[in-house]
Order: C-alpha cells, then sequence, then structure tokens
C-alpha cells in the first residue's frame, strides 16, 4: 500500500485520481468485510461524492490540503455527521450523529475521504472484540484468532491493506494492543494532545483518540492534522503541536532507551520475549542507549484501572436510558421500569459487568477503600514515569504478553481477559503517550508488538524511534487475507 | 469481602440495570473476584500521596477543574429531538414517573 504521501502527490500530479483510489478502497472494505467484519457501514456514496469534490478541486486548492484524497477509516465510537455512530452496542439503536468531532472536522479539512466505521468491542470495553454486539473482527492474519480490542476493525481494516490509515481510541490499550496483534503501528498520544470532543466518552479520565498505519510516516501526517487545543474539550492542552514529518527522520543514536527486566519476566510467553530481546538487539544496532530501570509500581496497574476505567464508566454509560436518542425498550409502565429494561436488553454482559463493579467501587462507603485509594496509587504510577524520564528517553515494553489468541480463549474469564492489558495501561493512567510497532512474527506465523512509552508531549521522539526501527527491521510479510 | 448475590442485585438497582437470575449467578463471583484482586492495592503505602485528578497541564502538572461559563451555540431544539424514541410537542415523552 502506497503511503498517503504517496497518494496525495499522485492525485495532484494527476497521475490518479482520488475517485479511482477511494473506488478502489471501497470494494476491498466491501469484498473483504465477509472474511473480517471490520466494518459496520460502508459509506460508498459518501466517499465518492467527496472524492469527486477533491479531483474538481484546481491545483492550487489540492496543494492546500496537506491529505487531499487519503482514505480513512473510524472506529464506530467516533462521530461523523451524518452516520451511524453504534459504539458496537445495541442501546444506540438508529443513531446517526448529528455533529462531527474534533478530529473529523480536522481531517476532512486536510482532505481526507472517510471509507467508512469500523467495529469495535462494545463501549470500547474489551482486548478482542468478542463483546461487539454485531459480531465479532476477525484476524486477517488467520480468521480463527481475535483482531485485539477494542478498536479491532480500524487496525484490521489497515492491516488488511484497504485503507493507509484509521482512528481507534485507546482508553487501556485499545489503539495498541489490537494493532499488535493484526501487525500495524498504533499510537496513542499523549492525554490532551487530541481533543475528545465527539468521541463516545468511556473512561473520561484515560480515553484518548489514537491513530493506526503500516508506516511512521503516515502516523505522522494524521496526527499532524488531528494534535492541538480545542475549545469544546477542555482537557485539550495548550501545548505547541511540532513538525512531526520533519522529525521523523532525526537520527536516534545517542537517545536512551530503557528496559525493565520485571516487565520481562512471568506471564510473558517465550516466543514475544524472544522478539523484544531481538528488538533491544536492533536498537542498540542503531546505536541507541539501553538503560535498565525499574517501574516499582507498574504491577497495580491493572487494578487500578479496573477501578478508574469503570468507575468512570458507570457514570458516562447513566446517559443510555432510553430518553433522548438510540434505543427504548418497549411496554414498561412506568419511568424506572423503561430504564431498567432498555439498559437490559440495550448492553452486552462486559458493559453491564464494568457498570456495576464502577457502580461498587463509587457507592456509598466504598469510595475511599477504591475509587481515592486507586487514584492515589496512580499518582505513584506518574512519579515511577518521572523518575524513569529522567534516566532515559523513552521506555521500550512488550505491547501485548501474546500474539493473537483464538476466539473463546478467555471470553468467560474476565480477569484473564483485563491481564492483556498489562503493558499498556500504565500510559494511560499515568497520561503518557505510547506507540506499538510491529516487530516480528511467531513461529505460527503471528504478528508481535513493541510498545514504546514516551514522557508528556513526547510523540515526535516516539515516531522516530518506530521509524528508525522499520527502517532497518521491516516485517517483511503481510496477512493471509489482504486487499 | 465476599460479594454475594444479594450485593448484586442491589448494585443492579443503583445502576438502573435489570439483570437476570442467570446473569447475578455469572456476575456474583466475577465481581467477586475483581474485587479481590483490586484489594492488592492495600499494600501499597499512599498515606503521603494526592490522587491524581485532572487533566495534565502543559508542564505535566493537574489542568483546572472549572472554566468560564459561557453562553454558546447548541445543537437547538429540532436537531436534539430528532433521534429521541417518543418525541411529542418539543419534549421528550417518557413513561409515567410515579408509579
Amino acid at each position: 500500500m502506497k503511503s498517503i504521501g504517496g497518494i496525495t502527490d499522485s492525485i495532484r500530479r494527476g497521475e490518479t485520481t482520488a475517485r479511482a483510489g477511494v473506488a478502489a478502497a471501497l470494494d476491498a472494505a466491501e469484498k473483504l468485510n465477509e472474511q473480517l467484519n471490520a466494518f459496520l457501514e460502508i459509506d460508498r456514496q459518501g466517499a465518492l461524492q467527496r472524492a469527486d469534490q477533491i479531483d474538481a478541486l484546481d491545483q492550487a486548492d489540492k496543494a492546500g490540503l496537506p491529505l487531499a484524497g487519503a482514505a480513512i477509516a473510524i472506529k464506530d465510537n467516533i462521530c461523523v455527521r451524518g452516520m451511524q455512530t453504534s459504539c458496537g452496542s445495541r442501546i444506540l439503536g438508529p443513531y446517526h450523529a448529528p455533529y462531527n468531532a474534533t478530529v473529523i472536522e480536522r481531517l476532512l479539512a486536510a482532505g481526507v475521504i472517510i471509507l467508512g466505521k469500523t467495529n469495535c468491542d462494545e463501549f470500547a470495553m474489551g482486548s478482542s472484540n468478542e463483546n461487539s454486539a454485531f459480531g465479532a473482527v476477525r484476524n486477517p492474519w488467520d480468521t480463527s484468532r481475535v483482531p485485539g480490542g477494542s478498536s479491532g476493525g480500524s487496525a484490521a481494516a489497515v492491516a488488511a491493506g484497504i485503507v493507509p490509515v484509521a482512528l481507534g481510541s485507546d482508553t487501556g490499550g485499545s489503539v495498541r494492543q489490537p494493532a499488535s496483534l493484526c501487525g500495524v503501528i498504533g499510537l496513542k498520544p499523549t492525554y490532551g494532545r487530541v481533543s475528545r470532543y465527539g468521541l463516545v466518552a468511556f473512561g473520561s479520565s484515560l480515553d484518548q483518540i489514537g491513530v493506526f498505519a503500516c508506516q511512521a510516516g503516515d502516523v505522522a501526517a494524521i496526527l499532524q492534522s488531528i494534535a492541538g487545543r480545542d475549545e469544546h474539550d477542555a482537557t485539550s492542552a495548550d501545548v505547541a503541536v511540532p513538525d512531526y514529518a520533519a522529525e521523523l527522520s532525526k537520527e536516534v543514536k545517542g537517545l536512551r532507551l530503557g528496559v525493565s527486566r520485571a516487565l520481562l519476566g512471568e506471564g510473558l510467553s517465550d516466543e514475544v520475549r524472544g522478539a523484544i530481546e531481538k528488538a533491544i538487539a536492533a536498537y542498540r544496532e542503531l546505536g541507541v542507549d539501553i538503560v535498565d530501570l525499574e517501574l516499582p509500581h507498574a504491577k497495580y496497574a491493572i487494578a487500578v484501572y479496573y477501578v478508574i476505567a469503570t468507575a468512570e464508566a458507570s457514570s458516562n454509560l447513566a446517559r443510555y436510558d432510553g430518553v433522548r436518542y438510540g434505543f427504548r425498550a418497549e411496554e414498561a409502565p412506568a419511568l424506572r421500569d423503561m430504564y431498567r429494561r432498555t439498559r437490559d436488553e440495550g448492553f452486552g454482559a462486559e458493559v453491564k459487568r464494568r457498570v456495576m463493579l464502577g457502580t461498587y467501587v463509587l457507592s456509598a462507603g466504598y469510595y475511599d477503600a477504591y475509587y481515592l485509594k486507586a487514584q492515589k496509587v496512580r499518582m505513584l504510577i506518574r512519579q515511577d514515569f518521572a523518575s524513569a524520564f529522567a534516566r532515559c528517553d523513552a521506555i521500550l515494553t512488550p505491547t501485548a504478553p501474546t500474539p493473537a489468541f483464538l476466539f473463546g480463549e478467555k471470553v468467560n474469564d474476565p480477569l484473564a481477559m483485563y491481564l492483556n492489558d498489562i503493558y499498556t495501561v500504565t500510559a494511560n493512567l499515568a497520561g503518557i503517550p505510547g506507540i506499538s510497532v510491529p516487530c516480528g512474527l511467531s513461529s505460527e506465523g503471528l504478528p508481535i508488538g513493541l510498545q514504546l512509552l514516551g514522557p508528556n508531549w513526547s510523540e515526535a521522539l516516539l515516531l522516530r524511534l518506530a521509524h528508525a526501527y522499520q527502517q532497518q527491521n521491516p516485517l517483511g510479510a503481510r496477512p493471509r487475507i489482504h486487499a | 469481602m465476599p460479594i454475594t448475590e444479594s450485593d448484586i442485585e442491589k448494585i443492579a438497582q443503583l445502576a438502573h440495570l435489570e439483570i437476570t437470575e442467570d446473569e447475578r449467578q455469572m456476575f456474583a463471583p466475577q465481581i467477586a473476584e475483581i474485587v479481590a484482586y483490586v484489594e492488592q492495592l492495600n499494600e501499597a503505602d499512599t498515606s503521603a500521596i494526592e490522587p491524581a485528578l485532572g487533566g495534565l497541564t502543559p508542564e505535566g502538572g493537574q489542568t483546572e477543574s472549572t472554566r468560564e461559563d459561557k453562553v454558546q451555540p447548541s445543537l437547538g431544539q429540532k436537531l436534539a429531538l430528532e433521534q429521541a424514541p417518543d418525541a411529542a410537542s418539543g419534549h421528550f415523552r417518557v413513561p409515567k414517573v410515579l408509579g
């Protein structure tokens, strides 16, 4: 697949049209969706119409659009005006967003073409896509395996070569973990780097919109358009947005990469450990210094996460009550019955489990013991990273403990499923950015990802480290199911 | 702390969820297991630690939790009601509130 730069250049030079590129992407999306179930909505008419608009622009106007004609897939929890936003849930019923998320406004202004909305775990709660109310996405490398979650549809669409880039959201690893399992790059920016306006809220202090692509340069191009302060999101930060493309090819020699040996121990599959050891050696080859360090409180991350994320979810999901939009259960005699039946019929098991857990930890008598305690341990985790980044520029870990697992393998054991997020949740708790980069294949031919974590606002550095690694160590294989 | 099926019923009521007998039986041990796992946080000494609330400032500190209260344009009544399951006379209609 061509890079975004390659696509926009050939459109500008008149070698191809936006329509030709988008028509091919639509054909691939429709054909491969039978096997992958990656898209919940494919907007053929809208995408072609938009392509024609771009093709009709004069040369100067095209040159003014940095992403002219680039096709993109959007996770179905980010609002695009006129398209569905289901969040992988039945409770939103026929809901179609009446407004655009800020990231969508910015991408459209830069010239992208939205191909469709991608499947995900219900309300972004899951690590396998098995919690989607519309059936799981299948991994393009092996359709008997999960694509990861929750942004599995976006990861699969990029891995299968349908689109060069896609947006997802990452609350505890929901961009990085599926990126790892599908063999693509996935970036979760710093909390506040990208506006959350128009992203359906799950865990508001953790949620961040992220980017999938095969190449670091494409992630940089998308981030360039979506990053920066937005008045509609009070937590979006007023921090200067660097020129990510210019930073990309700077040297990595002399940078210091931290490695925690404790994180490479128990619970990690031998194949992933082997791939990570090789990646460490590859960075040494690039002139990067490897620094041993510890994150003493990282072991508490899953426990902290499942208190804070569920507490925030129970509060955020209270709005789905059958009154203002979406699905309403029929024939309830009174208001309270209508609420309860709507939520019973509208939510799946994992959402109910998390809403109940969140309600429990916030309920009278337990708030201090669970929620406040978790927020304090979260501060300890933040402090661990602050001390670590005094000694290194970024930290390297695995992204997920195993390659893609089989459907059904963990679905009846919530805690085992949650432990999938062990390497990724710390970044959301600390607010720092993280990126997953493909670093080889298992003996069964399944992709493995390495994760790089950096200090706040260090996306340019992470992309540079990812780019340098990929230049020397390309994955060199593509999934069985590919456009 | 053991979590019983009757605790689950109480939590479901607080969360406005109607759950079936089967779900109650499934959730009770699962939620008990997760809560038991969470109890390990008690090992961590947080006596001198402030909770990590709020967003990140450019320097990594906590953002302000309030903003100026300004009137802004919004969706408007027509658009806001367009997707309501039951809209009537410019309002959201719901089943009777008092039983």
